[in-house]
């Protein structure tokens, strides 16, 4: 500690409780000089940028922004954070621009023998998914059974080339299923049931799968109308194909027992789906954008041709 | 003459208080006082339109629930936000919300874009149990929305309380044909409160937000406010060089 000198301090001349004094010490000049700079620093932050409201419109400084807007004519208005955007956007557009150039001009086949556009694809692809799809078709694109469809396997309710899948992201989907426990009988549905369940080679009695492949194909229930006669599906309207294992609405592998895989089919068929639903995405995203998006989604491990 | 003595304030506790709340609220009414006043801030935009009557009431349960504790309605003019959530929002969009939900706290994402980007099916069971859609999440469970009926009993009663702070809710005939002027007749019916209780139902009807047409649950509600939200300006109709003269 310093010694401190010896000083004569003025006191503010008030006295309370007949002795209690203040001392009035003036503030140190540096810290007045730094209180006088910030008063003339809001004088220059008033000139430069929006500041004060006059009448209807507010003073909008002498500062300006230049970028280039959507049209490619370059704009100078004042300062504004909203101009500043449109700035930061113009850097991170120039920088990105040759690639989605690049993708936008390229055929899907090319972009994935190319390595340094697939490489673009995969990390920008990641991000607008993670973004976007990933909520509802989770982060790998496994999906969730039950609610939304895996994008990582070969199994596409509405087709898996490069321009459905475009299709999908850009117009959305509506999936559609009726109600048929309006129009069968009890019987009825678990007939088509057990046929559904033997289709993809679960255990099913046979008595039930004949009566049930009639109506399958006949004109009571005609499911053959959507999901054909085959029960493959057709891609064209997004009926699920029933004949392979892979099953998106009723959850019949997680189920341990044969009948309890019938009565998941049964709940579907009896109260059928309006459910199903796909957001369209042109609005939201662009079109290279929704074209790179499709090129990793393809790429997700399920693509077809 | 007058003889202004510091001393006074310093005694007197009472006019100590009353002076500080003057020079506090100068600087109040500087900031936001003109706020009032300045007619050009508020972006000139078709579409914006006061909510209806299910939707008012979905965004009463997201108050009720506090959402706005965890999700902000506010899209900032910054990249990162661009790139993530859509375009930035603007005044014209919230201006007929009492209050509104601004906000910079954010543990969820913002929510003014989230209408339309997922499926109703999506919502439903992310509100049931927001783990199962999304793993990493931290949202709380609202299994009760789907399950409790929604109370709309006094509906037309909340919209005359909003139409007395200015949202344009039409309760006479006059009022019907000026938001037929400003609206279309679409959103006019929805907004005129003798029809409230009716325009509700059929919506929730029409809309099936929570796949169950058979009733008119909190979910209905709360799902058709969120599918509502920052949907209602086509951008691909303005300059985004309009709005920078807005700020």
């Amino acid at each position: 500690m310093s010694q401190q000198k010896p000083q004569t301090v003025q006191t503010t001349g008030h006295v309370w409780d007949e002795d209690l004094q203040e001392y009035n010490n003036p503030l140190p000049s540096w810290w007045l000089m730094g209180f006088y700079a910030t008063v003339v620093m809001s004088l220059i932050y008033w000139m430069i940028y929006p500041a004060w409201p006059v009448g209807k419109h507010f003073t909008t400084g002498f500062g300006t922004v230049t970028y280039v807007n959507d049209k490619g004519v370059e704009k100078s208005p004042h300062w504004s954070t909203r101009a500043q955007l449109m700035k930061d956007m113009n850097e991170a557009e120039k920088l990105q621009k040759p690639y989605f150039d690049k993708v936008a001009a390229t055929s899907f086949e090319q972009i994935s023998k190319d390595p340094e556009l697939t490489s673009f694809v995969n990390s920008a692809g990641k991000a607008i998914f993670s973004d976007n799809c990933a909520p509802c078709h989770q982060s790998g694109g496994q999906g969730k059974v039950g609610y939304f469809p895996n994008l990582a396997d070969d199994d596409w309710l509405y087709g898996g080339s490069h321009d459905k899948i475009q299709e999908t992201i850009a117009k959305g989907r509506n999936g559609y299923m009726p109600a048929f426990k309006e129009v069968l009988s009890s019987e009825q549905l678990d007939n088509l049931a057990h046929y559904v369940a033997s289709l993809s080679g679960e255990k099913a009695d046979a008595a039930r799968v004949r009566a049930g492949d009639a109506l399958f194909h006949g004109d009571a229930a005609a499911c053959y109308y959507c999901h054909d006669n085959s029960g493959k599906g057709r891609q064209v309207i997004g009926s699920a194909n029933l004949t392979d294992k892979i099953w998106l609405w009723a959850d019949v592998p997680a189920q341990d027992s044969a009948e309890d895989k019938v009565a998941a089919i049964r709940q579907v068929i009896a109260n059928g789906l309006n459910r199903g639903v796909m957001p369209a995405w042109e609005t939201r995203l662009k079109p290279e954008q929704i074209k790179l998006l499709t090129a990793y989604v393809h790429a997700l491990g399920g693509g077809a041709k | 003459m007058f003889n202004f003595k510091h001393e006074w304030i310093e005694k007197n506790v009472g006019l100590m208080l009353i002076a500080t709340m003057v020079a506090i609220s100068i600087g109040g009414l500087v900031e936001i006082a003109p706020l009032f006043f300045i007619k050009e801030t508020v972006e000139k935009v078709d579409g914006v339109r006061p909510y209806t009557p299910l939707e008012s009431r979905g965004r009463d349960i997201y108050v009720r629930e506090g959402c706005y504790l965890c999700h902000s309605q506010m899209i900032r003019p910054f990249r990162d936000e661009a790139l993530r959530y859509g375009h930035y929002s603007l005044s014209a969009e919230s201006r007929y919300d009492h209050p509104f939900q601004w906000g910079s706290k954010r543990t969820g994402p913002d929510l003014a874009r989230v209408g339309m980007k997922y499926s109703n099916d999506w919502h439903v069971q992310h509100l049931i149990d927001p783990k199962s859609m999304v793993p990493p999440s931290v949202m709380p469970r609202y299994p009760w929305l789907l399950t409790t009926a929604l109370d709309y009993s006094d509906v037309a009663e909340r919209l005359k309380a909003l139409r007395q702070v200015g949202v344009p809710y039409s309760l006479t005939q006059g009022e019907y044909d000026r938001n037929v002027k400003d609206f279309g007749a679409d959103v006019a019916r929805t907004l005129h409160i003798p029809d409230a209780q009716k325009n509700l139902i059929a919506q929730a009807q029409a809309g099936n937000f929570d796949g169950d047409r058979s009733n008119v649950s909190e979910m209905d509600a709360l799902v058709a406010y969120l599918q509502v939200l920052g949907t209602m300006v086509d951008f691909s109709k303005y300059d985004n060089d309009e709005f920078v003269k807005f700020r």
